[in-house]
């Protein structure tokens, strides 16, 4: 086991990923602290979810390392990063849509269970107190999210809002230290923006570091502690709200150079 | 809430929480139902010659049983497995070796028999080893190049059965099994005796078979809703549903899907012991890709990943292709001679005459089947709920008006 | 266990893996072929060869079907080896109605007649398959995986029913047109004008085939389609009509390799598509799926293995060898030979 440097949570190191001739994300380095909320902004096809992925296991970094927690994780498969403790959310939704809501979050809870074959087949004692517990913890978080009155619902019956809120509900059952939420408010309504940042002090509060992708600016800016910026696969800013919206080179990926 | 369209929750007790409006358990039901009475029942309609279909319904039983076993592979995991009946000669082999004669004859000069009881464990066992070994490496192929990996598998295994001639018999296959025996049983009324305890009772009679598939089915399928509403359940559906969401909630797909194959696997061989102990003969010509298509058949009918719709689609299917479609050439050659057509029934060059022509029905219907349920009904007859949705794009019962008013 | 595997197939995917084939290549022609020739005599050695490549050449046109449709629609179209056999069934009538006759047609009269009946097999055959395509595949291309691949099973079932309803279970004989005569190589090693002339056929419409997919404007949209179909959809080619040309090119030359197998074999048989189809299909992966090199040598590979397992092993086990080798392929190097396209999620 390693020692955690300084209260960080997960730091990348040099991390590039290459797919054939493209180079999506190039050498970028970043810290996460544990407790704050961080934000990966950029312009579209930036790289960021590219990133997202190759934290979550989907497919290894080229090169460079991503320290979680003390372990290098880089190159890990997606359910052993669960089980360490990262949990995320996807940029098109990706709920089990022919499940319920309740359903959905259960199976978020599906590394924290005990549940052996022998236990499941003859339905032990152990194994019904077992569904009893993760059918409650399940109504506390869609409760959490306030989603409880769909938890029978089937997840491709909700409105859009309340899906993305249960993708996110799914992802906290994992129990994870860190949670990174991909675009979370994307064709949200202001009102749910507002109730989505509530949400996510909501999640601070039970001591889950929250790393987020977005592209609404007042957003990111309201409830994130540090912003790193991607443009073209590297990182051009990191550091306090203030100082990146002030950043020329940050105005001008966005906007695009002045002739 | 909309009822029809919600799961149920009930409070404890499994008494009461049995929903007899739910589709599912009032099936589950009729089945038992039928079940029960259906020996009586023939022997009456047919004035005590009825024998023959106890017989051929403990039979059917068996390929109930494969259905379900195949349903937890396809149904619950989504894995297309076209060589199913490898596990299944698996199973019926593993018998016929081990509770006969047989290996006296092979280089081993010692026959061997374990109780058949024994044997049903052994079989699961042996399938579902088989069932690992073919998944570990293969398992993480995509859908179409799995479902060629188990073809190959299924063809593999049935050759390899007939080509090991010194230990298997090769194409005459094994026979004079073993018969079944408990060490105590009651006879009474229904065998025509007084009531009383009888030892050493052998399974001779097909009602015993048939009595005793029952009690298997109901155990079995007792054990296969209590997986479904699991947790090793609920993985499955998750990777049916979206393999990698369901790695990212921590769920080791490989292991999950490997498990599925091996315990379908195992109810594979479960029911090859069985169907060897009553065929008391087993040969590799009875475990073909034809066997493993009508299975399959058997699922994709009843509704993938429904278990009731599965057993209703497998005694369907089975009373297509062991009654219907081996009565029609007669029935068809019947009437064509009643209509005045009887020159049909002549064979005429290639015309092989109406009744065999008929025959030849077989593969014909099962494409047809196939293909028109995949096209017009893809959810099959019993759908599950869940199917039936994914499937069919029924509107649903909303409960967005409950948003709407929030 | 399952990450070494994931190791070794790492290591087998390069040119490591290539080189471990040479040498298993190598290690059964040492201790199997090469004993058999001593024992048995060069001259059966040559003709098993002969066989052998006229066998593969056959296989080859049936996976190069397998390969073109996967590689449009990621589809492993489980009927086409049946298409294959309809091929064959189909040319039989048409023989006779060319005056094509066992023992009595030669010349002029058997080439040109052999040409109508390909031509016009291959268009029907194509046409059939496209049909298929669009009644049976079409409406279940946006459904779950699992629907496609159970309706080509069910496709499969419905032509084997038909050819079985057709001419019956048991064999049918196929006109025995080609010349017999025996071409010596060496003293007491010939071969036989017949396998001269399937490969020669065979290679014929390969070359043809990469031809048009190299060179014509449709087989550029084609091989487009394969690589990216959106981008495909945006630079405007008609998806449908690729697949449907797919469909149509594929059963083609699947056609005629029915034809060719029944003037080679002399006899067909209404479920010859089913083995036959995943002979060929082995030799689709074990070339590498995805790319006509692959296909044309994964055919001619099978086609030895299968001759000389038949000559030198026992023809009994030939299937088990081949399947085994299929599985093999697909575990320890899903790219084949010549492949790009990996079969793993």
């Amino acid at each position: 086991m390693g020692e955690e440097q300084d209260g960080a949570i997960l730091r990348c190191e040099h991390v590039s990923k290459r797919f054939g001739g493209l180079l999506a994300v190039d050498d970028v380095s970043f810290t996460v602290e544990r407790g704050q909320v961080f934000a990966l902004i950029g312009p579209n096809g930036a790289g960021k979810t590219t990133l997202f992925n190759c934290i979550t296991g989907l497919f290894p970094p080229t090169t460079g390392s991503i320290w979680f927690e003390g372990l290098d994780v880089a190159g890990a498969r997606p359910h052993q990063v669960a089980r360490l403790g990262i949990a995320r959310t996807f940029q098109n939704i990706r709920l089990f849509e022919y499940m319920t809501a309740l359903d959905n979050v259960r199976v978020g809870q599906h590394a924290r269970m005990h549940a052996k074959l022998w236990d499941s087949l003859f339905k032990l004692p152990r194994e019904r107190r077992e569904e009893r517990e993760v059918t409650e913890r399940a109504m506390e978080l869609l409760r959490f999210v306030g989603l409880e009155r769909y938890a029978h619902d089937y997840a491709r019956n909700l409105a859009y809002g309340q899906q993305r809120r249960l993708e996110i509900a799914r992802a906290l059952a994992t129990q994870p230290h860190l949670l990174l939420l991909d675009e979370p408010a994307a064709g949200f309504t202001p009102q749910e923006k507002v109730e989505l940042m509530e949400l996510v002090g909501s999640i601070l509060d039970q001591g889950i570091t929250v790393f987020l992708i977005e592209h609404d600016m007042r957003l990111v800016m309201g409830i994130s502690h540090r912003i790193a910026v991607l443009d073209h696969g590297e990182k051009i800013a990191e550091g306090p709200p203030e100082e990146v919206r002030r950043n020329e080179r940050v105005i001008e990926a966005y906007l695009g150079r002045t002739a | 809430m909309s009822e029809a369209v919600t799961p149920r929750r009930g409070p404890r007790g499994w008494v009461s929480r049995i929903d007899w409006r739910d589709r599912n358990t009032t099936t589950f039901a009729v089945l038992l139902g039928l079940a029960i009475v259906f020996p009586g029942l023939v022997q009456f309609a047919t004035g005590g010659n009825g024998t023959y279909l106890v017989s051929t319904a403990a039979d059917a039983g068996v390929y109930v049983l494969l259905a379900l076993g195949l349903n937890v592979v396809v149904g619950f995991a989504g894995l297309l497995d076209l060589g199913y009946a490898a596990f299944f000669a698996i199973g019926a082999y593993t018998y016929a070796m081990l509770a006969s004669n047989r290996l006296a004859v092979t280089p081993l000069h010692h026959a061997v028999h374990i109780p058949f009881w024994l044997l049903l464990l052994v079989a699961v066992f042996v399938a579902a080893l088989f069932g690992a070994l073919l998944g570990a490496p293969t398992l993480r192929l995509r859908g179409d190049y799995l479902a060629i990996v188990t073809l190959g598998f299924g063809e593999i295994v049935p050759r390899v059965f007939r080509n090991l001639a010194t230990w298997t018999a090769g194409v005459n296959g094994i026979s004079a099994l073993d018969v079944p025996t408990l060490p105590a049983w009651i006879t009474g009324p229904w065998a025509g005796t007084p009531l009383a305890i009888v030892r050493d009772f052998q399974f001779i009679d097909p009602t015993a078979f048939y009595v005793l598939m029952v009690a298997l089915l109901v155990v079995i399928v007792v054990l296969i809703n209590n997986l479904q509403r699991s947790r090793l359940g609920r993985a499955w559906m998750a990777i049916r549903e979206d393999e990698v969401a369901a790695a990212a909630m921590g769920i080791n797909t490989v292991t999950t899907k490997l498990l599925a194959f091996a315990i379908g696997a195992s109810f594979s061989g479960f029911a090859g012991c069985f169907y060897g102990a009553k065929l008391s003969l087993v040969s590799p010509e009875n475990f073909s890709f034809v066997v493993s298509v009508t299975i399959l058949l058997m699922v994709v009918l009843g509704g993938m990943g429904n278990i009731p719709g599965v057993m209703v689609g497998a005694l369907a299917i089975y009373v297509i292709d062991f009654y219907v479609l081996t009565n029609l050439p007669s029935w068809v050659s019947g009437a064509a001679g009643a209509v005045g057509l009887g020159f049909l029934n002549q064979p005429q060059g290639a015309w092989p005459g109406l009744g065999d022509e008929t025959q030849r029905l077989i593969y014909l219907v099962f494409g047809l089947i196939l293909v028109c349920t995949m096209l017009l009904r893809p959810q099959g007859l019993l759908p599950s709920r869940v199917r039936q949705q994914e499937l069919a794009r029924a509107t649903t019962q909303e409960s967005l008006a409950d948003v709407e008013s929030a | 266990m399952l990450h070494t595997l994931r190791r070794i197939r790492a290591t087998l995917a390069g040119p490591l893996g290539t080189a471990v084939l040479a040498v298993l290549a190598l290690l059964v022609i040492v201790f199997v072929i090469v004993p058999n020739v001593i024992s048995q005599g060069l001259g059966l050695f040559v003709q098993i060869l002969a066989y052998g490549v006229a066998d593969g050449a056959i296989y080859a046109l049936i996976a190069l079907g397998y390969t073109l449709v996967y590689g449009i629609i990621e589809l492993i179209n489980f009927a086409h080896g049946d298409v294959f056999t309809l091929g064959a069934f189909v040319s039989l009538p048409l023989l006779s109605a060319f005056g094509l006759v066992e023992g009595k047609s030669g010349g002029a009269h058997l080439v040109l007649g052999l040409l109508a009946v390909f031509l016009i097999t291959m268009l029907v055959i194509g046409l059939v398959n496209v049909a298929i395509e669009r009644v049976a595949y079409r409406p279940l291309r946006n459904a779950p995986r699992l629907a496609p691949l159970i309706t080509a099973v069910g496709m499969s079932f419905i032509l084997e029913g038909i050819m079985y309803l057709w001419r019956g279970a048991f064999n049918v004989h196929y006109p025995d047109l080609l010349p017999g005569n025996r071409i010596p190589i060496t003293s007491g090693a010939s071969i036989g004008a017949k396998d001269v002339i399937v490969v020669v056929i065979a290679a014929l419409l390969v070359g043809l085939f990469s031809l048009f997919l190299s060179r014509s404007r449709l087989g550029k949209a084609m091989r487009a389609t394969a690589q990216d179909r959106d981008a495909a959809l945006l630079m405007g080619i008609d998806i449908n009509q690729t697949i449907a040309l797919a469909f149509f090119l594929g059963a083609v030359l699947a056609a005629a390799g029915g034809i060719i197998f029944g003037l080679y074999f002399n006899s067909i048989r209404f479920d010859l598509g089913f083995e036959s189809g995943l002979i060929a299909f082995t030799a689709a992966v074990f070339g590498g799926i995805g790319n006509v090199p692959g296909a044309a040598l994964g055919g001619l590979v099978i086609g030895l293995v299968q001759a000389f397992s038949n000559a030198y092993v026992a023809s009994q086990w030939s299937d088990v060898i081949i399947f085994a080798i299929l599985i093999l392929v697909l575990v320890f190097r899903p790219t084949g030979l010549l492949g790009m396209r990996v079969p793993e999620k």
